[in-house]
């Protein structure tokens, strides 16, 4: 058989940052990505209680420009963007006509006329063509822009802290998911207040060959505060404790919004979109399956693939499962059966040829205290 | 770093002999491919064993690996203080045994690596 050469892996502007300070490296949606540094477990615990920076520069970015730009972005995600404010960003979902995911994004009103789509890297190229694809009755440009920008998390109790005395304004006026534009450590950056770690905390979009000195800069500014870069492996089990989902594991184009346990960003009150009438008809008909998070009564750690079993019958999945660092518990999150998925409800996971005992828990696992 | 009086599988393991029976645990090289070991799954005491099958699982935050048995012979004793505090296998992989093996037939040690040899191997 003859195999396609592999393609190389793609560098963030950080990547020589990344292995000066002794990154293990992994290949991740073709990028060659921060695993972890000084280990996964450290740095989770950083982000947790002081602040850790992240390179997510493999994110991608999809711009949609244009007359109709609000239009289309109605039609193609799931949320309401009429509700966003230039300047204020929410959760969306890439849904198919069944309702399924296509990606989960991010979506920022830079303009009236104008949007900016943060979407899985792994998923750009498909999202580009899905948009181009579903938005041609529409005045609008949809472009990937993701070489434009690199991108890094400052996740933490002291991410505000950290990052207001390399900033030339008011980080403060900058509310929970919304953005502004402004310059840290001299480098002109958007600045937004989200992240994927369940914790407080700013990603910061600048341009590539800036990338070394904003990381740096901010870097130094933590070091005396016990901040640390932060890898792959730490965002994943960070995210897990937030019960964020992650496209690949808790969604894809076999699992529907509704599904997922995100009816919030469904925007009944808005016009037609895409998924909008799959969605409505398993709302009304009630779901069969849903997204739950658990954690393990015996010991032992599900992860993802595992068989869910409820009274000798396969009854689902787990999609994503672990030890978590902060909470030091074996949690997960599985697809069940509805009438199996109440808080409390008890099942079997097989792991590895042993059946272990599982309890349905609420989500998320992890909620940062609030001052 | 690595005790020459220790011999090594190729999968990570080493293993410690006094006379009769050999102590068994992870190298410092398994340890610092898997990151933060979290549980560990150890066999009953009396289970006998092949050379390479597999008798446990050692879990860090991110993955799962299995543990081999470098000789076969019969488990005598389990190091359960170890299982009830994983993180061991990362503070001190080589002085941190998982299982205590009784070999059946000692042969079995010269298929190992000798020290400078496992060396070579993880370098």
């Amino acid at each position: 058989m003859i195999q396609s050469p592999a393609e190389p892996l793609k560098q963030t502007p950080l990547t020589a940052r990344h292995r000066a300070l002794g990154a293990r490296m992994m290949p991740f949606a073709g990028f060659d990505m921060p695993v972890e540094y000084a280990g996964l477990a450290q740095e989770h615990l950083a982000v947790r209680t002081r602040a850790g920076l992240f390179d997510v520069s493999h994110m991608g970015q999809i711009e949609i420009a244009g007359r109709d730009a609000l239009a289309a972005v109605q039609w193609v995600t799931s949320n309401d963007a009429s509700r966003l404010s230039i300047n204020q960003a929410q959760y969306s979902a890439l849904a198919t006509d069944a309702g399924t995911f296509v990606d989960d994004v991010l979506v920022y009103r830079l303009g009236d006329g104008h949007f900016l789509l943060v979407v899985n890297a792994s998923n750009v190229a498909k999202d580009i063509a899905w948009i181009g694809e579903h938005c041609r009755r529409f005045s609008v440009a949809a472009l990937d822009t993701s070489a434009r920008y690199a991108l890094v998390a400052l996740q933490g109790p002291l991410a505000f802290e950290v990052l207001q005395p390399l900033a030339n304004f008011d980080l403060s006026t900058i509310k929970y998911y919304w953005f502004a534009h402004g310059e840290i450590a001299g480098v002109r950056a958007t600045i937004s207040r989200t992240g994927y770690t369940g914790e407080d905390g700013f990603e910061v979009f600048a341009p590539p060959q800036q990338a070394v000195r904003l990381w740096d800069a901010i870097l130094a500014e933590g070091r005396d505060r016990g901040v640390m870069p932060a890898g792959l492996g730490a965002r994943d089990t960070l995210r897990l404790e937030a019960a964020m989902r992650l496209y690949g594991n808790e969604i894809d184009d076999t699992t529907s919004v509704l599904e997922a346990g995100l009816e919030w960003i469904v925007g009944w009150r808005k016009d037609d979109f895409l998924g909008r009438a799959a969605l409505a008809q398993q709302k009304a008909r009630g779901l069969g399956r849903m997204l739950v998070g658990f954690e393990m009564i015996d010991r032992a750690i599900a992860r993802r693939g595992y068989r869910a079993y409820v009274g000798g019958a396969n009854a689902g999945c787990v999609t994503s499962g672990t030890r978590t660092p902060f909470l030091e518990r074996s949690v997960g999150m599985a697809y069940l059966p509805v009438e199996c998925a109440a808080a409390g409800a008890e099942f079997v996971v097989d792991i590895r040829g042993r059946m272990q005992r599982a309890r349905v828990v609420p989500l998320p696992f992890y909620k940062r205290p609030r001052g | 770093m690595y005790p020459v009086e220790y011999k090594y599988t190729k999968d990570h393991e080493w293993i410690l002999m006094t006379g009769a029976t050999g102590r068994v645990g992870i190298t410092d090289y398994a340890q610092k491919q898997l990151g933060d070991v979290v549980y560990l799954e150890l066999p009953q005491v009396g289970r006998t064993l092949v050379p390479g099958e597999s008798f446990g699982t050692v879990e860090s935050v991110k993955a799962v690996s299995e543990l081999y048995s470098p000789v076969a012979g019969e488990v005598v004793a389990v190091n359960t203080a170890l299982a009830e505090k994983p993180e061991g296998v990362n503070a001190d992989p080589h002085g941190n045994w998982l299982v205590e093996i009784r070999l059946t037939s000692p042969g079995d040690l010269d298929a190992l690596l000798a020290q400078a040899a496992y060396v070579e191997l993880v370098k």
